[in-house]
């Protein structure tokens, strides 16, 4: 099928900074085809859907047509008479006790990445789990999840997941697999395990690591390895060498005034990002009474979540962020730098400030490192922290959630070295896929072949499993037993709400299988360890209310006493600042932010997710700054070629404002081959050009390639035009105190003789429903939009129908730069349905089927609804979503238990947009009236509202006055989108507000 | 004329069709695996509908017994009753018998049983004279007209909440003056009940 909502454009970047510079460009810009003009843009702009959007143009032959056509016309015949085909009821033999029909249970359990629990609260219907949700008494989930949580439902029902135990790629079963087991530990255990290696990802389960420790008892020379692609090695090292001991720090950001992030995405990608978003924005959130707001910034190669929310954001290729953070060691006296290793006139004025505001803020500042910049940047900034007088104020250190940190990448070079001299007997690969993304120079894939006995428990059947001997299954974490830590040391449990639905082992129950010839199973493995704990006095209460809170309670370690060795942190930083060759350009690698490390490429949900910043989607790709991609001549979907030490990556390019110059990131997860249908032929694999040396970023040489790529971003999809209206407002603080009315004095309302509504009438009854969406607190994690996908049985279309702007989310995350294209501001805008009371939409549609009810919902019926998109048509805000084709899988057996059940799967030719979530207003609304009580404030929760980390999106009735929502619609930033129009929406956003240093206030 | 009449004719069938049995399926007993009757366990032996219909008042699905439930009894009575075999052979096989639905509505309608039953919709209402159906058929048409005849105007049907469950219970002679006073002391926004959300989701 031949994309053609999208032409590759080649930009004139002078003419884009140019008109960015001049006071009629435009203030907010969300694409540079906007900026520009493009043919591509306008349209986008004016039509509802792009030229030839809507038409079927793919290769069909006229047989195939005639086919058809037949078949639908002799359907269309028939479907108006056929009666409703007959339907079972299938009632329980004993009914279980708690279990009403037609009503969900919910259970708590954790779900773990890279190893660190977040505490959920998983909604079941009839026995199936339907929706996940935040655990609110869940240290590091209040409540919140991020995407991928909310993503990890479909991986359970995924028809592609592994389903039987495989021996040389043919089916086989457990019992063989044990057989075939015990045979080699007989030998290893008169071996003393001599030859048994086992590799694990990122281990915090108490449960796993004493069952490991039982297995090294057994076979004592055996060994334990631990990879993961995506690990805290660095930050491990950091502490080694500022404490002599790893420590994990923990921050208070809620303490914070002053935050530098130095390449650190700890709103996003930190083991307790959902819990560290909420503390830095409450912080940061001005309502009444609160007339203060923290400050950050940003140094960063790349934008991500955390970066597009600062500032201050200064872009810096990660060796200069290492330079900076030793200049603003020694701005602060610590370490052996000096500021002059840091040179640039701007730069320089950033760093002072920064320094300025630091020494003003001590014991209230926060200086945080990402897993990405070198051990030796993890110690300077814990003795700065110390020398600010932060640490034990907004930091602390604990021991390490993780059963056994330490260097991951030697661990796995341990490995491989054992392997290439034949010594490894039994290789158990407890999950995870390290044929595909272990460091390029280990060639670990080659390696693997060393073992005489390769095991590979996994979910699917990846890369790993095609090399391993045996393949096992690997239960989702919702259908078996396990226990994880998360990063505060908080123990859970995580709980199954449902039966394996395949063949599938949990790595308890593997692990078990070498300890003794009959295994348990993973129950009675994880409560037979608790057991052995003796925490409760009654261990039967103690298990059932830990199993019921989700946490083992007081389980967050304790503060420990640190002591700084600033001998060891001088010694290990180096001499002078890292040099940078002119002609080369730094890489660097990230998980990215839909797919990870790469193990959730076979989930459609995560793949179709917009990414925040390039909305790219179903793709990764080379991400260069304009002015790099000025001097490479190089443009959007051109493929160049990355090279670091003989090893190649070709790989189109997509220019990102904000970039830092002469880097490049390629984010990791994608161009995996083997993999189920979904995640096939997706991107470019980055693993190929990382190694262990360039973990995390490595010089390579970029040469402009032959080809062009097709790439499906969201970007210039439903685009408002912001150049003549405006959508998003921003301020500062300093402004807003000065002038609180800022937003209201600049929102033009129509009069009342401008219109044919009686703009001061108050439309509906009681309640009246409404939103309202922070643009100071969101920050663009996405979670909301995988939410309402869940919640809302939304389709997933596929990169071909999203090139053509048929996406479907209800719930789209509009990225806005501003300022200059080198060094833009980034702004969030999350866009619902705006639910106009005096709704456009609405006066077009022939034939009613999208109209208000009674409490001020705009609603759309799908039965009514014969699809001739004039309601689209007539959207302002560009919220409606068609089914051009048939989206929802009627037919793939293992999707329909996953589908909410109080949720229309809707079908071809109908239109669809949010409901505000109306199957949960109407679900509160029965209970109320059952109990003969109005709907409480805080009752109804929308699926976006519910799982957002920073409370960014409050839902609730008008009219009660004493509402959250009626409070913020008063708030004097509240304002409305396209206000001119007087759609009178009942979503409205709170205006942003930077708090920007003043010493730096030209600079972005 | 003739042109005329065939039209006249066509249109005749079609809503003949439409409004038959055999479209709406009313008052057509199904079949099912056990032929079960109302009329012997409601009429005959006094159950309530809530001892085996748990969770009307509570939940949008009425609720259908488990296996269990028919044999509190059949464990001691009809024990070896051959039309009862499908029952004993569910719980010893742990096999799920497989009801026909009887009172099937569109995947695109979402009812539920708790309000209307705690607003004093009486069972009869919609599903008629169970206690007299030897086996199970359907009353109503349920197309949407005899929904909103209902949600427009329920002082027609309303009947006090203790009533709900009584299969004898008639209506006043000043049904529109009982029922309007019902509809006022239970709260029933009549303008809410014809809103499209209020089914449709």
């Amino acid at each position: 099928m031949k994309p053609i909502a999208q032409q590759n454009v080649t930009f004139d970047l002078a003419a884009i900074r140019a008109r960015l510079r001049s006071s009629d460009g435009p203030r907010y810009w969300r694409s540079l085809e906007e900026v520009a003009r493009t043919r591509e843009f306008t349209e986008f702009l004016h039509r509802e859907f792009p030229e030839r959007a809507s038409e079927w143009i793919d290769g069909l032959s006229r047989r195939h047509f005639l086919k058809l056509m037949g078949a639908s016309l002799a359907l269309a015949g028939l479907a108006s008479c056929t009666r409703q085909p007959a339907e079972k009821i299938v009632p329980y033999i004993r009914q279980p006790e708690e279990l009403l029909s037609g009503q969900p249970l919910f259970f708590a359990t954790a779900m773990t990445l890279g190893g660190y629990a977040t505490g959920l609260l998983v909604e079941s219907h009839n026995g199936h789990p339907t929706k996940i949700e935040g655990n609110p008494e869940h240290p590091m989930s209040l409540g919140a999840t991020n995407a991928f949580h909310q993503a990890s439902l479909l991986d359970l029902y995924d028809p592609d997941r592994s389903q039987a135990v495989l021996h040389q790629g043919q089916i086989s079963n457990w019992e063989a697999f044990l057989s075939a087991l015990n045979d080699s530990l007989q030998t290893q255990e008169r071996r003393k395990g001599v030859g048994l290696r086992i590799l694990t990802e990122t281990g915090t389960s108490p449960t796993l690591h004493a069952q490991i420790g039982g297995v090294l008892k057994k076979f004592p020379e055996a060994r334990w390895h631990q990879y993961e692609p995506i690990n805290c090695d660095n930050v491990h090292g950091g502490a080694q060498i500022a404490f002599g001991q790893i420590v994990a720090p923990q921050y208070r950001f809620d303490r914070a005034r002053v935050v530098v992030a130095l390449d650190s995405d700890f709103m996003f990608a930190h083991p307790a990002a959902l819990r560290y978003a909420r503390d830095f924005m409450n912080a940061r959130r001005v309502t009444a009474g609160r007339s203060e707001m923290n400050r950050l910034y940003a140094v960063e190669p790349v934008p991500t979540v955390t970066g597009s929310n600062a500032d201050h954001r200064l872009p810096l290729r990660m060796s200069e962020v290492t330079n900076f953070a030793i200049a603003l060691g020694a701005e602060l006296g610590v370490g052996r730098g000096s500021a002059t290793n840091f040179t640039g006139v701007s730069d320089q004025r950033f760093l002072s400030a920064v320094a300025a505001d630091l020494k003003t803020h001590r014991g209230q500042s926060i200086i945080i490192a990402g897993e990405t910049q070198p051990p030796f940047v993890h110690a300077l900034v814990h003795a700065m922290n110390q020398a600010l007088g932060n640490t034990g104020t907004t930091i602390h250190y604990t021991a390490s959630a993780e059963s056994n940190a330490g260097n991951q990448v030697q661990s796995l070079r341990d490995l491989v070295d054992e392997l290439k001299q034949g010594r490894v007997e039994v290789l158990l690969i407890l999950g995870g896929n390290p044929a595909f993304n272990a460091p390029a120079d280990f060639a670990f894939a080659e390696h693997l072949k060393g073992a005489r006995l390769a095991i590979h428990l996994s979910s699917d059947r990846n890369e790993t499993s095609a090399l391993c001997h045996w393949h096992i299954p690997q239960n989702h974490y919702l259908e078996s037993w396990s226990d994880a830590r998360s990063y505060d040391g908080t123990a859970s449990i995580v709980q199954p709400l449902i039966l394996p639905l395949y063949a599938g082992r949990s790595a308890h129950e593997l692990l078990d299988a070498l300890l003794q010839s009959h295994p348990r199973t993973d129950y009675d493995i994880v409560r037979t360890f608790w057991q052995s704990q003796q925490r409760w006095n009654d261990f039967e209460r103690g298990w059932r209310r830990t199993l019921h809170d989700g946490l083992v309670a007081e389980t967050a370690f304790p503060i420990r006493q640190v002591e700084l060795s600033l001998d060891q942190i001088t010694r290990a930083a180096p001499r002078s600042a890292i040099g940078h060759l002119p002609s080369a350009i730094e890489l660097s690698f990230r998980p990215d932010p839909t797919i990870w490390d790469g193990r959730f490429a076979d989930n459609g949900w995560l793949q179709e997710l917009p990414k925040p910043i390039t909305k790219l989607t179903w793709d990764n790709a080379a991400l260069i700054g304009p002015a790099t991609a000025q001097k490479r001549a190089v443009s959007n979907g051109d493929f160049v070629e990355l090279e670091a030490s003989g090893r190649r990556l070709r790989v189109p390019v997509w220019i990102t404002p904000g970039m830092a110059d002469d880097c490049v990131t390629v984010h990791l997860g994608y161009g995996r081959t083997r993999i189920g249908r979904v995640g096939r032929r997706a991107g470019f694999d980055a693993f190929i050009l990382r190694s262990a040396d360039s973990f995390w970023s490595g010089l390579v040489t970029l040469n402009k390639a032959s080809g062009r790529y097709q790439f499906a971003t969201t970007q210039g999809h439903m685009v408002i035009d912001s150049a003549e209206r405006e959508v998003y407002r921003a301020g500062t603080l300093a402004d807003f105190l000065a002038h609180p009315e800022f937003v209201k004095e600049s929102t033009r309302t129509p009069s009342a003789h401008e219109t044919l509504f009686n703009p001061e009438a108050q439309l509906f009854d009681s309640p009246r429903w409404a939103m309202s969406i922070d643009l100071t607190t969101c920050i663009g994690c996405n979670a909301c939009v995988l939410a309402c996908q869940s919640e809302n049985n939304i389709p997933v279309v596929g990169k071909a129908q999203v090139a053509r702007g048929r996406e479907m989310h209800w719930l789209r995350v509009d990225s806005y730069f501003s300022g200059e294209l080198d060094r833009p501001g980034m702004n969030h805008q999350p866009v619902p349905c705006m639910h106009c009371e005096t709704a456009p939409c609405e006066l077009v549609c022939p034939v009613g089927a999208t109209l208000h009810d009674h409490e001020g919902l705009n609603l759309q019926v799908y039965n009514r609804c014969v699809g001739t998109r004039y309601c689209s048509n007539n959207c302002p805000y560009k919220v409606r979503r068609f089914n051009f084709l048939q989206y929802a899988d009627y037919h793939t057996p293992s999707l329909k238990p996953m589908r909410n059940p109080n949720v229309t799967v809707r079908w071809r030719g109908v239109m669809e947009k949010c409901t505000y979530c109306v199957q949960r207003i109407s679900v509160a609304r029965i209970t109320a009236k059952n109990e003969n009580r109005p709907i409480r404030d805080g009752e109804v929760l929308t699926a976006c509202q519910q799982v957002c980390p920073t409370e960014a999106i409050i839902f609730g009735d008008l009219s009660d006055p004493n509402s959250r929502i009626a409070k913020l619609k008063k708030h004097p930033l509240d304002f409305s989108m396209l206000a001119e129009l007087n759609t009178r929406p009942r979503t409205t956003y709170l205006a942003k507000l930077r708090n920007p240093n003043p010493a730096l206030e030209n600079v972005a | 004329m003739g042109a005329v009449l065939l039209l006249i004719a066509g249109g005749w069938t079609l809503y003949a069709v439409y409004w038959s049995p055999y479209t709406t399926r009313v008052a057509v007993p199904r079949d099912q695996p056990v032929p079960f009757s109302h009329k012997h366990h409601v009429s005959g032996l006094g159950l309530d509908c809530r001892f085996c219909h748990t969770t009307v008042e509570t939940s949008a699905f009425a609720g259908i017994p488990a296996t269990e439930t028919c044999m509190t009894c059949h464990s001691q009575v009809w024990r070896d009753a051959p039309v009862l075999a499908p029952v004993r052979q569910s719980l010893v096989r742990n096999e799920r018998l497989r009801w026909t639905r009887v009172n099937d509505l569109p995947d695109f309608v979402f009812f539920n049983h708790s309000i209307h039953v705690n607003k004093g919709i009486g069972c009869a209402t919609c599903h008629g004279p169970v206690d007299q159906m030897p086996l199970m058929w359907q009353e109503q048409t349920l197309y949407m007209k005899w929904c909103l005849d209902c949600h427009r105007e329920p002082e027609r049907f309303l009947r006090p909440r203790e009533e709900v469950f009584n299969m004898n219970w008639l209506p006043p002679t000043d049904q529109l003056a009982a029922g309007s006073e019902l509809k006022a002391r239970y709260h029933v926004n009549t303008a809410q009940l014809s809103d499209c959300s209020m089914c449709h989701r």
